[in-house]
């Protein structure tokens, strides 16, 4: 299973917990670990990914195994611990004030 | 007994507040949504338990709730807004093209006899109807598409479709506004618009009686007169006696006229309710009093309503959806400042108390009576 953990805003909206567990079928990449994310929590679909663009939210970031992948294509393959199940992806609402 | 409940959005979450009649003693429910900004609540005048609500951040982009319970319990429904066919550009800031993209709904308006209709004013400046409760929006794209469009700029607040006002009486005709283009009506249920902006009168534009580019902050009208329209313009206050087709001056003895909201008494079409906000660099009201001033005389004559509102040091506005009426006999009427206070008056605004003193800054304020 492959281990998502979202914005405490995120979780009220999906109501769920902090982190959640998906099943990917394919190669485990941002794209289709986030398909699987708004197919179980369709509360989620547009906040992470901008509905004109199919892209990343500008105040969002991607992390796993502490690296920064928020730019990596969409269809790489994310890494190792995260397609194991081992480490989760983790989305990170950007540290801005308001 | 007769009961009233107040639908508040902030910049922080959503609150709800409930009373008899007498309005003295209030309940209050929230934050809905905590953290997020609430553009705009509103309840469906065909079903008093069904609210939406518009609940938007920088971060996650746009969310609609959809309640069926009142506001007890909320679901997310359809928050896709895709503008129609060719998506073109309006005017920036400084003049340069800059593409039509959607940021946020600014304002929900149900419709008056199907709850499952409601039309929604977007950012930037659009017009979206669900038929089907909010899982699915889409576009009347002849607004947007309209040949002035290209020449649209935005206000301050961004270039927001912020008032629709629906005609009881005529369920084709819709009157818009746009902050800052104008005013625009449509006779055909949307399918094509005209601005309807003859007689205001914008200094701070290069012609300024253009037809369209002024900054209409908001509109208000009675339900038994759909033809007499009020408006807060960005400055001066306006009214027209001929369903938008022409606008006149009646600022009258205003201490200044800039402001954002303006309503109607609930029984006295020609009553009506504006905060004065002393200037467009200045936006809190002037002389450190918070003051609501009431017209009798459908504008030019107005009186300033201060007995319970702060008088002293106090600096807030009041934004332009931030001031709704009831309809229980004695007329209530009620506003929510930019320093987080909702005031209610139960006397059409002879006295007034706070419902809260302390909420995050208030966006908008509806009002359902309920019997």
């Amino acid at each position: 299973m492959i281990r998502v953990r979202l914005p405490h805003n995120l979780t009220i909206l999906a109501s769920t917990g902090k982190e959640v567990q998906l099943e990917v079928s394919g190669t485990v990449t941002q794209r289709a670990v986030l398909d699987a994310l708004e197919a179980s929590y369709p509360a989620l679909r547009g906040t992470i990914r901008d509905y004109d663009t199919g892209l990343r939210r500008p105040l969002l970031r991607f992390f796993a195994c502490e690296e920064d992948i928020s730019d990596d294509p969409p269809d790489a393959p994310l890494p190792g611990p995260v397609a194991a199940g081992t480490e989760p992806l983790l989305i990170v609402g950007a540290m801005a004030g308001g | 007994m007769s009961s009233v409940r107040v639908l508040v959005g902030t910049k922080k979450g959503a609150f709800i507040m409930t009373s008899d009649g007498k309005r003295e003693q209030w309940e209050v429910t929230g934050p809905h949504f905590a953290g997020w900004e609430v553009y705009h609540l509103k309840a469906s005048p065909a079903d008093p338990d069904r609210l939406y609500a518009s609940q938007t951040s920088g971060w996650f982009g746009q969310v609609l709730q959809r309640s069926e319970d009142a506001g007890a319990t909320w679901n997310a429904v359809g928050n896709q807004f895709e503008y129609e066919g060719e998506v073109g550009t309006h005017t920036w800031y400084d003049g340069s093209p800059h593409p039509y993209k959607f940021a946020r709904v600014w304002h929900l308006e149900p419709s008056l006899s199907d709850p499952d209709t409601v039309f929604a004013g977007v950012e930037d400046a659009a017009l979206f109807k669900t038929t089907d409760g909010g899982q699915s929006w889409r576009e009347l794209p002849a607004l947007r598409t309209h040949d002035s469009s290209s020449g649209w700029q935005p206000g301050a607040g961004g270039l927001c479709l912020h008032t629709i006002l629906l005609n009881p009486e005529d369920a084709e005709q819709i009157t818009i506004a746009i902050s800052a283009a104008g005013v625009f009506k449509t006779e055909d249920g949307g399918k094509s618009w005209r601005p309807a902006n003859k007689g205001l009168r914008s200094p701070q534009l290069p012609d300024e009686d253009v037809e369209v580019g002024h900054c209409v902050h908001h509109l208000a009208s009675h339900p038994s007169r759909p033809g007499t329209l009020f408006m807060q313009k960005h400055w001066h206050v306006m009214r027209s006696d001929d369903a938008a087709e022409s606008w006149q001056k009646i600022s009258g003895n205003l201490p200044t006229d800039f402001g954002f909201v303006i309503d109607v008494h609930a029984h006295e079409p020609e009553t009506l309710y504006v905060v004065p906000i002393t200037s467009d660099s200045h936006h809190f009201v002037p002389d450190g009093k918070l003051r609501v001033y009431r017209s009798r005389t459908g504008g030019n004559e107005w009186e300033a309503l201060t007995n319970g509102l702060p008088q002293k040091d106090c600096y807030v506005n009041v934004l332009r959806d931030a001031m709704a009426v009831d309809g229980l006999d004695s007329c209530g009427i009620y506003f929510g400042t930019s320093g987080g206070q909702v005031y209610a008056s139960a006397d059409a605004g002879d006295t007034w108390k706070p419902i809260v003193r302390d909420l995050p800054a208030v966006l908008s304020v509806e009002v359902q009576t309920l019997k």
